[in-house]
């Protein structure tokens, strides 16, 4: 397992994990979101080809209401 | 047909509305629908972890066919914030590049920090963002804005959220005169006469939340916040009356008043 910051939180996850997989693991299949890693954008495309790293700081968003 | 153009997009509504602090999705889309809004605000955050599944989407209320999506970057009180916010705003909605800078520098009062504004602005223009930004009413700063190539300058009318009204319609009136781009009032709007007033004095358009939102019947409001805007606008270019300063001057014909 290695362990990763997800929104703040620290997460735990199979080692040589996908963010394709993360997706999966986190319930968050088909959902509208955007992801960003260590500061920067990770296009949808590039989810199954993207192996999650020990220590990865990601910032997973959705769009809410607001003004 | 008087039109507003933002980025060389047109719109028939000069209305924008926001979608926070409604009741449900079902109230968001209600009130949208009767603002006649084309342009819809929507917030970016981080997804609650293993609480989503299922959960309704705000995208869903507001089909992408029907409105034009703003994203904005309300509570992000750097420039660094701000760029990455709606660098994720862009990959979320597939490439959307119309987006609503703010970059607040008060927690209290939600007073704009112009100068992180500007750096996020100049970061995310050479991105290619197109760039509605929401600034103070000061019109040295709106030029700047305009100068940089925001494709839109929305200063406040008060602070964000106290229904306070248009403090000072003598800042927008400058703004106005000086801006080619559109400027739309964004903030502080608390009832239908105020949205009235901002375009009376010229406004390109109104942006408001809380003033419908937090209506006793925001579905009314709604109603009420576009008749407002229509109405201003046609009085603008109507062209009002020349104030004539304790100086009457009768409706009806002065003779053939009976007794006289």
């Amino acid at each position: 397992m290695i362990e990763l910051t997800i929104n703040g939180v620290r997460k735990q996850i199979r080692k040589s994990a996908t963010m394709a997989d993360l997706i999966i693991e986190l319930d968050l299949a088909g959902k509208k979101l955007a992801i960003e890693r260590n500061g920067d954008i990770v296009p949808r495309i590039a989810y199954p080809p993207t192996t999650l790293q020990a220590d990865d700081k990601l910032e997973i968003v959705v769009a809410v209401g607001g003004g | 047909m008087d039109e507003l153009i933002i980025a060389g997009k047109k719109y028939q509504s000069r209305l924008l509305v926001g979608t926070g602090k409604y009741r449900d999705f079902e109230q968001t889309r209600l009130a949208v629908e009767a603002s006649g809004a084309e342009i819809v605000t929507v917030a970016i955050r981080r997804t609650n972890l293993g609480q989503e599944a299922g959960q309704p989407n705000l995208l869903d209320s507001l089909p992408p066919a029907k409105y034009t999506y703003l994203p904005n970057t309300a509570g992000c009180y750097t420039a660094d914030d701000a760029v990455r916010t709606l660098r994720l705003a862009r990959e979320l909605l597939d490439g959307h590049d119309l987006v609503k800078l703010e970059v607040l520098g008060d927690p209290k009062s939600l007073y704009p920090n112009v100068i992180e504004t500007i750096k996020a602005a100049e970061i995310l223009i050479r991105e290619g963002f197109k760039v509605m930004v929401y600034t103070s009413d000061d019109p040295i700063v709106a030029r700047q804005f305009e100068a940089m190539g925001c494709v839109a300058v929305m200063p406040l009318a008060s602070l964000i959220g106290s229904g306070m009204g248009i403090l000072n319609p003598w800042n927008l009136q400058i703004i106005i005169n000086e801006l080619r781009v559109p400027v739309i009032v964004d903030a502080g709007v608390g009832t239908a006469s105020d949205a009235a007033i901002a375009m009376e004095l010229g406004c390109a358009g109104v942006l408001m939340n809380t003033a419908i939102a937090g209506a006793q019947q925001p579905v009314m409001m709604a109603g009420a916040m576009q008749k407002a805007v229509q109405a201003g606008r046609e009085a603008f270019l109507a062209g009002r009356m020349a104030k004539k300063i304790y100086t009457a001057s009768p409706s009806s014909p002065v003779d053939g008043v009976i007794g006289s």
